[in-house]
């Protein structure tokens, strides 16, 4: 990462050991991760997870019961002011105001940043126009479509020019053609030397986006890995099978020897590589079991964290 | 100093937020100009006839007209715990927790505009009653006071406004609290002389902040004997602000604490 910074940190992010309860709901059990400067973290969880508790607490808005965690080099819950300077935040509930237009928006928190009128206008100005605004920068938030919104609330974490950038799931919900916008203002962010943590639900955001992905579950990290590696280690396509009879199944595991799962008279299988599909209809054919549907499809998150939590236990 | 600046800057910002979002909503446009003036001609032209003043044998339109006033500061006002309800139940809050910016100035910004739109809310219902008739006798120094008290009262509401929207955990339970201080002049000697009153309502009219606040204006405004209402309608106001403010803080910082 060839980023020149002031203060040259290697690594943007650090959480270690970071705990949270809600009543007596453990909510966080104990989150490491880390971002270095420059790149992006993709946290990869499903509702519930703690992915949400994760970012609040490194962005001050949540103290943590235990652990630690410094954000450009400062404790979030000691430093919280030195830390607020240094960070946007784009929040799952939309943080702009719909009764103010696009414009009005930008420039209430470039003055609330203490930008002065003509610069915090400018600041305005350059964010519509590099976030694809400009058109409908004079009309009520209120009238936005939900990626127009979602923009603007990235524009609005970027007033203050910050270094780290968290995005709690900047896409969920929205189409994809706003989707893929998205994500190309994203990776403009990040090329332009911002870290960046999003969290998301989607394996393939995550894919797209991430230099690194920390799969969360039950607010425990299961897997702290590059797309690619959890990739392999989840295999690229799912092979579902079902059989001709629900007799058959333990016959037919045995057989593929390493399945993904098996319910009822259905058996997914993490294929590796093209040559596994047809080593495992042999191998079902040799064993006499007669299949009645194939279908082949990409993972899931699902398939995920079954993979990872079954290799866990 | 720069300190005091910066703060009071950001203050006005958030205020200039509030009021242009009350002009973007029908809603807030006519909380603020047209309800006072329906509220002034129901009262004088529909009541009006009906109710007699008692032994202040004032004529209806001035026995009225201060409680009208506080009724349309006051529903205004009460709506100030719609506005902060929304900004802590939406996301709102968190946005101006990331700025460099006392977590204080974001209610403090809802009470200022608050009584710089209900003021004029006032000021419409003034308007239509002195056009129905009403004819003030009050020196500029009368007005000045008139202009005070009616802050005071519109702060008073505003300030209990805040703290019940910071209890509240949705806007529309937050919306209920209009309900209370729209009726509050009611109850009050300010509508329907209140020695006409069932003792139990009696009492409370007469110890209750809109009977010595409507008193104090009808005195100004009129040009009649003050008494003490002056001085127990300011205790009053100052009161309920002494009260509510650090309690509606202390929620505040609860609600938006790490």
């Amino acid at each position: 990462m060839n980023v020149i910074h002031s203060t040259p940190l290697t690594d943007s992010v650090r959480a270690r050991g970071l705990t949270k309860s809600f009543g007596g709901n453990k909510v966080l059990a104990g989150i490491d991760l880390t971002v270095p400067t420059g790149s992006l973290l993709a946290l990869l969880g499903p509702n519930g997870s703690g992915k949400t508790t994760t970012v609040r607490i490194l962005t001050t808005l949540l103290a943590p019961d235990g652990g630690t965690a410094t954000v450009g080099g400062h404790d979030v819950t000691r430093e919280g002011v030195a830390v607020r300077r240094m960070i946007g935040l784009t929040a799952q509930q939309a943080t702009v105001d719909d009764l103010l237009t696009g414009r009005e928006n930008l420039e209430l928190f470039a003055g609330l940043y203490h930008l002065k009128g003509r610069r915090a206008r400018r600041r305005a100005e350059e964010l519509l126009e590099r976030f694809d605004l400009a058109g409908a920068a004079n009309r009520l938030v209120g009238t936005y479509s939900g990626g127009m919104r979602r923009r603007l609330d990235l524009a609005a974490s970027m007033v203050s020019a910050p270094r780290i950038l968290f995005l709690d799931e900047p896409t969920t919900g929205l189409d994809p053609r706003s989707r893929a916008e998205l994500w190309s203002v994203i990776r403009e962010l990040l090329a332009s030397g911002t870290t960046i943590l999003l969290t998301t639900q989607y394996l393939e955001e995550a894919d797209q986006l991430a230099d690194r992905v920390v799969v969360i579950s039950g607010g425990r990290v299961v897997a702290d890995d590059s797309p690619a590696a959890l990739k392999r280690q989840v295999g690229t396509e799912r092979l579902v099978l079902r059989l001709s009879a629900t007799a058959d199944a333990p016959r037919a595991a045995a057989a593929l020897g390493t399945y993904a799962g098996v319910e009822e008279r259905e058996l997914t299988l993490a294929l590796q590589g093209p040559d596994h599909l047809r080593r495992a209809l042999d191998a079902l054919h040799r064993a006499g079991v007669g299949v009645e549907h194939v279908e082949l499809r990409t993972p899931t998150l699902d398939d995920v964290f079954f993979e990872l939590t079954a290799a866990a236990a | 100093m720069s300190g005091v600046l910066t703060a009071a800057a950001d203050l006005r910002r958030l205020v200039v937020r509030d009021l242009r979002r009350e002009v973007r909503v029908l809603d807030g446009l006519i909380v603020n100009t047209a309800l006072p003036v329906i509220i002034m001609v129901l009262f004088v032209y529909v009541f009006g006839g009906a109710i007699t003043t008692g032994s202040s044998g004032l004529a209806y339109i001035d026995f009225v007209v201060p409680a009208v006033l506080l009724m349309s500061g006051g529903y205004g006002a009460a709506l100030t715990a719609v506005n902060i309800a929304g900004d802590m139940t939406g996301g709102m809050i968190d946005r101006f927790r990331t700025l460099p910016i006392g977590g204080w100035v974001v209610p403090a910004g809802h009470v200022v505009a608050s009584v710089l739109r209900n003021v004029a809310a006032c000021g419409f219902a003034l308007l239509a009653a002195v056009v129905l008739g009403f004819r003030p006798d009050a020196s500029l120094a009368d007005w000045g006071l008139v202009l005070a008290l009616v802050a005071g009262y519109v702060l008073a509401m505003s300030s209990l406004a805040v703290l019940w929207g910071l209890l509240v955990k949705s806007t529309q339970a937050a919306g209920a609290f209009s309900f209370v201080v729209l009726f509050l002049p009611y109850l009050s000697d300010g509508v329907v002389p209140a020695e006409t009153m069932p003792a139990v309502l009696r009492d409370f009219a007469y110890n209750q902040p809109v009977t010595p606040v409507v008193a104090t204006l009808r005195s100004l405004l009129l040009d009649l004997p003050m008494g003490s209402s002056g001085v127990v309608a300011a205790v009053w106001l100052a009161g309920v602000v002494a009260v509510s403010a650090p309690i509606a803080a202390v929620l505040f910082r609860r609600r938006t604490a790490a």
